[in-house]
């Protein structure tokens, strides 16, 4: 597996992503600096957490024009597999890539904690090694997680499939208590039509070793490539 | 040089939780009659006097300045 993390001027999530996919998950990783304009021979693409551009206008607003951004559309348009996280979530967002936005959470606090998700959807190339309706226990760390989307999309992406995590309580039950941002239905990741574009807000990079509290975030990096990449 | 006042707010069917926040924050002062607050962003971008400016204006908003999933947007262009 060859995956490319890439760096935004602020990004500041890129090494603990760098970390979990090298060291932990053993695939080969490079880093791509945002002005570069192309991706060559990547199995996956990691957008990491940070600030990217110092969030300066909206989250990830200024970040989606980046050169790179070009080159990750085309690898997103072949079926390549991209992963953001946090505010790689947000640039998709931005980028049309995935539906909807993130916004200010609820009580416009930055909330750092683990929180626990619900496997939605367990037939993506991200959660395959995941039972449907397993609780995780990831980590979050952002001011502007709330997601939202208008009505006829957030159908559209129920009737797809497309929520691929949901915030829940430990047992896995759905409330508002275990909502930590406010995000609509409690969304905190989504896959595109195709199901090879995740963005999520919770971070499995920093879930991948005992260590740091919980394993669950290993396997939504372990991605399955389509066949025919094999 | 025209010069463009842009206003970006939130969608009125979407929580403004800034908003919400400083609307109590202002009912605890005493503004009781304090109905409502919506944050938004004001930007004043300078042009060049050639083109038409509402079309530049409109075009950066379409594309950069305002993000049409969750924001509207509104301006003026002004000689000065």
């Amino acid at each position: 597996m060859r995956a490319a993390v890439v760096v935004f001027p602020g990004s500041n999530c890129d090494r603990d992503a760098y970390h979990a996919l090298r060291d932990v998950l053993g695939y080969t990783v490079d880093y791509v600096w945002h002005a570069e304009p192309r991706l060559n021979g990547y199995d996956l693409v990691v957008l990491p957490g940070g600030f990217s551009y110092g969030d300066y206008l909206r989250p990830g607003a200024i970040a989606r024009f980046a050169p790179i951004m070009e080159a990750v559309r085309d690898f997103a348009v072949r079926g390549g597999r991209v992963i953001g996280i946090c505010n790689g979530f947000q640039i998709l967002c931005e980028a049309g890539l995935l539906p909807g936005a993130l916004t200010r959470n609820i009580g416009l606090k930055f909330i750092c904690k683990h929180v626990y998700v619900r496997v939605e959807n367990n037939a993506t190339p991200f959660t395959r090694l995941f039972r449907k309706g397993e609780v995780l226990r990831l980590p979050i760390a952002h001011g502007d997680g709330r997601y939202v989307c208008d009505e006829a999309t957030l159908r559209e992406l129920e009737a797809r499939g497309q929520i691929v995590f949901r915030y829940c309580a430990p047992d896995g039950s759905l409330s508002e208590a275990w909502n930590p941002n406010g995000s609509m239905q409690a969304i905190a990741g989504v896959a595109n039509e195709t199901f090879n574009v995740l963005g999520l807000m919770p971070h499995p990079e920093r879930a991948c070793e005992a260590i740091l509290g919980s394993t669950d975030g290993r396997r939504i990096l372990q991605v399955e490539l389509s066949v025919h990449e094999g | 040089m025209p010069k463009a006042r842009v206003y970006i707010t939130l969608k009125p069917t979407l929580l403004d939780a800034q908003g919400r926040t400083i609307q109590n924050a202002l009912h605890q002062l005493g503004f009781e009659t304090v109905q409502s607050v919506r944050v938004g962003k004001y930007l004043e971008i300078e042009l060049a006097p050639d083109g038409d400016p509402n079309a530049q204006i409109e075009a950066m908003c379409q594309q950069l300045l305002a993000n049409p999933v969750i924001e509207q947007y509104r301006y003026e262009v002004v000689d000065e």
